[in-house]
């Protein structure tokens, strides 16, 4: 018995006769007897409710979660509070079990939702339009290069890359830059912000645009309005992925001239859940408009009069102008989109503020005791809620003695640069307190010795 | 039934409002001056909505009663499996065991999470016949993306860089050419013939020594089975090319066949239509993609492996394409999965197909008489019909999609594929009893009369909806797409 099957006996019977087909068999007949697989698949036999709960409690239980230990873990990944409304939200089934709203009549739900998050986006990052949202962060920022460099004039083709970029998202542009064969430059790291000097020295007029993270993979500022002043000179875009949840407190990339600013709106309702789904945002100016990839939802009216919303502008997209489209993506993160909308609509004007501010007070809070207990932030120049700190020792010996002692450490930047072997880049959110600040700090001071 | 114009969240903002407090500071503050340079300090807070809690719960729960889910009724999206979710899925998949763990932890404490994907990709290497599986694409397209940049690397690898297209039907899913291009290859389309396959003629024409792959869709996107994939998959092997599995239709064949024993080399499955991962309004989805052996070193960083006792991740692999996205994929849409999948056993999931292939063809023949039925065999889990009969009599297929609306039901995927005239592509799905076949029957078959007796009530529908027909052209024309713009539109109105 499946629960999930209604088709009765009687029912098969009946249906088959008005088919017209003698058996299931017989509606099978054009699948050729030697691709027809004659044993049954090989699977682990099946499951009742209970048993599958029990199976999958003992899954989770394998793994130790944040919510039972302090993370210092950043990277990319973000634990800030999720209110409760946002799971209530997203459960309620007329918009979890949707498809994309093609049918506005009866979508205006998901529609005006998407209207609102693109709204929320375009506020935060300060650009003129933002789309329904990518897969992540990493991707978007890899369609946002691409789209710089198709869009730029013949002969513009280089993307000017920094090594401030998170390294995964610099490693998912290299492999979609690949398709449409544009050229990627390394931008040097000069300690932990973007070169800005080499950079200037080495953009040449082929730049079609030039890449960085605000904050970056280090946490540091980059310096937008310089970067701004350079792209201008070399008539280049200036591509931005930025933490959202930064843009509370920050100036955002768009008051800075930003052409297209991209990122990846986790840090609002939606949980690391290892790594993903999360949420992809691309925003952009009303220039770049008719070449964004993905969905876009606009207002309009309905025979009526009434306000109403559409997918629109889809003359841009895979399913109507085929080899054409501006990219390939359909599916892509709504749900989750709704998540960081409700999210963000819960803590408000002042509590997306508050939650970034708060972040950046305990990471600096953090630091100081850090350097207090001696040692030293690697940080050039003002950072936000991540730094990185030199520990003296191999820091995946510290990340192990920390979790021996039920904390889990920072990022290890070892991972991801045989330079920095030593250092750890820790991040605080709002989400730790003082007591737990202080324990980490200890813990850190004994395991590094 | 009409409903009054909803105020957007934004419009119901009041200052001094809050959804959500966080607890108090509990370090010492720094002014934000010392933190920050002055011009890196965001001058006033972005205008977002103040509302208290219940607000924003009425105003998304408003939202939700102008939406429609499978939850809410019949949903025959063809091409979409519009399947149930089930509960359980989302129960599992919110286990604090799952959500709350970082993509950085050590691999010693998330086991469990490594543990379940190894078995997801073990039990959908099983499901396809392939060798191996990575769960790391996100979507359906982006798996054919992934699909297609293994198999450049694969040609690239052998010397063979003058493999420069790949060949799509005329019928296939716009992604298929879409990716093509965005992988750097140019598409090429092969026609459909009067049985509503591929037209093997034109393949064999085609097809040649520039020939990277064959993508396609088995059932195709009418429905109908390929029945000479053996022949096709011949001719695109013998030119030296690869055959590419789009895994969108594979609700019509668990069990019975498998892309790997047809020939295929690579594959992608969307775990949101067959595995019931939910939709979500448009994502997120989840688009493992699962090679044969030879093109198993290209699989993308990093690759799960499993020494007995221990998973870890491998990063060595020098011929890898590199990364396709961050960390390790969708992990809670594949949680969801490999629970509906555990949920099924092999006999289970055989039984999918059966009953979604019964329920096709069962609609079909209820509809053939009074539709255009353009293929006379039998479809395997969708199907198409042509609304050219009722063309005749000025009523269009989005006028039939638009008249179903007020009988409650999701209109089935309109004007697609391209090559049936006022397609209307129909997949009502295993999970959909009789009796809600027969209302939908009865619905059809209702307007069918009505474009014959009543034209106008179809051509001016949907008539019970929240809106009426939107001005889809204006909103191109010109697009508001913020409520910011929307303010600007009003000010410069006014």
């Amino acid at each position: 018995m499946y629960r999930y099957l209604p088709m009765t006996d009687q029912d098969q019977r009946d249906m088959l006769e008005t088919v017209g087909a003698a058996s299931i068999e017989d509606l099978f007949h054009d699948v050729p007897e030697d691709v027809r697989l004659k044993r049954p698949l090989d699977l682990p036999k099946a499951l009742t409710e209970p048993e599958l709960k029990r199976t999958f409690m003992q899954l989770a239980k394998q793994n130790v979660t944040t919510s039972e230990q302090p993370s210092f873990l950043g990277a990319g990944v973000y634990d800030h509070y999720i209110p409760s409304v946002v799971n209530h939200v997203i459960s309620r089934s007329e918009f979890y079990t949707a498809y994309t709203p093609y049918q506005p009549e009866m979508s205006q739900g998901e529609l005006q939702a998407i209207f609102e998050f693109q709204s929320m986006i375009a506020e935060l990052t300060g650009m003129e339009l933002a789309n329904s949202s990518m897969y992540d962060g990493h991707t978007a920022l890899a369609e946002a290069a691409v789209m710089a460099s198709t869009q730029s004039k013949k002969g513009k083709h280089k993307i000017y890359l920094s090594e401030t970029v998170h390294p995964e998202a610099r490693d998912v542009l290299t492999t979609h830059v690949k398709g449409p064969g544009c050229e990627v430059e390394q931008v040097a790291a000069r300690g932990t912000v973007t070169d800005v000097e080499a950079l200037s020295e080495a953009l040449d007029e082929e730049a079609a645009c030039v890449v960085v993270q605000y904050p970056n993979f280090f946490g540091s500022l980059e310096d937008l309005k310089a970067l701004r002043r350079i792209c201008d000179e070399h008539g280049a875009m200036l591509v931005v992925k930025s933490n959202p949840v930064t843009l509370g407190v920050l100036t955002p990339p768009g008051h800075f001239g930003a052409d297209i600013v991209v990122g990846d709106t986790q840090p609002f309702g939606i949980p690391a859940q290892y790594g993903g789904p999360h949420c992809g945002y691309f925003a952009t100016t009303k220039k770049l408009m008719r070449k964004v990839p993905g969905r876009l939802v606009g207002e309009t009216v309905d025979e009526d009069g009434k306000r109403g919303f559409v997918l629109t502008l889809q003359a841009r997209e895979q399913h109507i102008r085929r080899d054409k489209a501006t990219s390939n993506i359909c599916s892509n993160q709504a749900l989750n989109a709704l998540a960081s909308s409700v999210a963000m609509t819960a803590l408000g004007k002042h509590g997306v503020k508050e939650m970034g501010e708060q972040s950046l007070q305990k990471a600096h809070y953090a630091k100081k005791a850090l350097e207090g207990a001696g040692f030293t932030c690697q940080n050039n120049g003002p950072h936000f809620h991540e730094f990185v700190v030199e520990l003296g020792v191999p820091a995946d010996v510290v990340v192990d003695r920390l979790r021996d002692r039920g904390i889990i450490a920072g990022f290890d930047l070892g991972r991801v640069d045989t330079n920095r072997r030593q250092q750890m880049l820790i991040c605080v959110t709002e989400q730790r307190t003082k007591a737990e600040i202080d324990e980490f700090t200890e813990a850190l001071v004994e395991v590094a010795k | 039934m009409r409903q009054p114009e909803m105020s957007l969240i934004f419009e119901e903002s009041e200052p001094g409002r809050r959804g959500a407090v966080l607890p108090a500071l509990d370090v010492d503050e720094a002014p934000l001056e010392e933190l920050l340079p002055q011009d890196m300090i965001r001058e006033a807070p972005p205008e977002l909505p103040e509302v208290s809690e219940l607000q924003v719960m009425r105003h998304y729960t408003e939202l939700s009663t102008r939406n429609y889910g499978v939850d809410s009724g019949f949903y025959p999206l063809g091409s979409c499996t519009m399947k149930y979710n089930p509960k359980i899925n989302e129960d599992v998949a919110r286990l604090d065991g799952f959500t709350n763990i970082h993509p950085y932890q050590p691999e010693a404490d998330v086991q469990g999470a490594m543990q379940l994907m190894y078995e997801l990709e073990a039990s959908l290497a099983e499901i396809t016949g392939m060798d191996h599986v990575t769960l790391q694409s996100a979507a359906g397209a982006q798996g054919e993306w992934t699909g297609l940049m293994l198999i450049r690397a694969y040609h690239e690898a052998n010397g063979d860089t003058h493999r420069t297209k790949v060949v799509v039907p005329d019928s296939a899913h716009g992604t298929n050419p879409a990716s093509a291009v965005v992988a750097g290859f140019d598409a090429v389309t092969v026609k459909t013939d009067e049985r509503g396959l591929v037209d093997l003629d034109h393949l064999r024409e085609v097809t040649g020594e520039d020939t990277a792959a064959l993508m396609l869709t088995n059932p195709n996107t009418l429905g109908l089975f390929e029945e000479d994939i053996v022949e096709m998959a011949n001719i695109i092997h013998e030119a030296g090319g690869k055959l590419y599995y789009d895994g969108a239709n594979s609700n019509a064949i668990l069990g019975w066949t498998r892309p790997g024993d047809m020939g295929f080399d690579v594959v992608h499955l969307n775990l949101h239509k067959t595995f019931t991962g939910p939709h979500g309004g448009g994502g997120p989805g989840s688009g493992p993609v699962g090679v044969k052996a030879d093109l198993m070193p290209y699989l993308p960083h990093p690759l799960l492996t499993h020494n007995g006792e221990k998973y870890t991740w491998d990063y060595d692999r020098p011929k890898a394409i590199g990364r396709i996205k961050p960390f390790y994929g969708n992990f809670g849409i594949n949680v969801r999965a490999y629970s509906y999948i555990r949920t099924m056993g092999a006999e289970g999931l055989k039984q999918v197909s059966e009953n979604a292939v019964l329920n096709a063809n069962y609609l079909l023949k209820r509809l053939a008489p009074y539709y255009d039925a353009p293929y006379s065999q039998y479809c395997k889990h969708e199907f198409v019909i042509s609304g050219r009969r009722q063309k005749k009599l000025g009523v269009r297929t989005l006028d039939i999609a638009k008249r179903l609306l007020d009988f409650g039901y999701h209109p089935p995927t309109i004007y697609f594929p391209i090559n049936v005239e006022e397609c209307m592509m129909v997949e009502p799905t295993e999970t959909e009893a009789k009796e809600t076949l027969d209302a939908f029957a009865e619905a059809m078959i209702a307007i069918a009369r009505e474009a014959e007796e009543e034209p106008e009530t179809v051509q001016e529908a949907p008539h019970h909806t929240p809106v009426a027909r939107l001005d889809e052209t204006t909103a191109a024309r010109k697009p508001v797409l913020t409520y910011q713009a929307s303010l600007e539109k009003d000010t410069a109105k006014s």
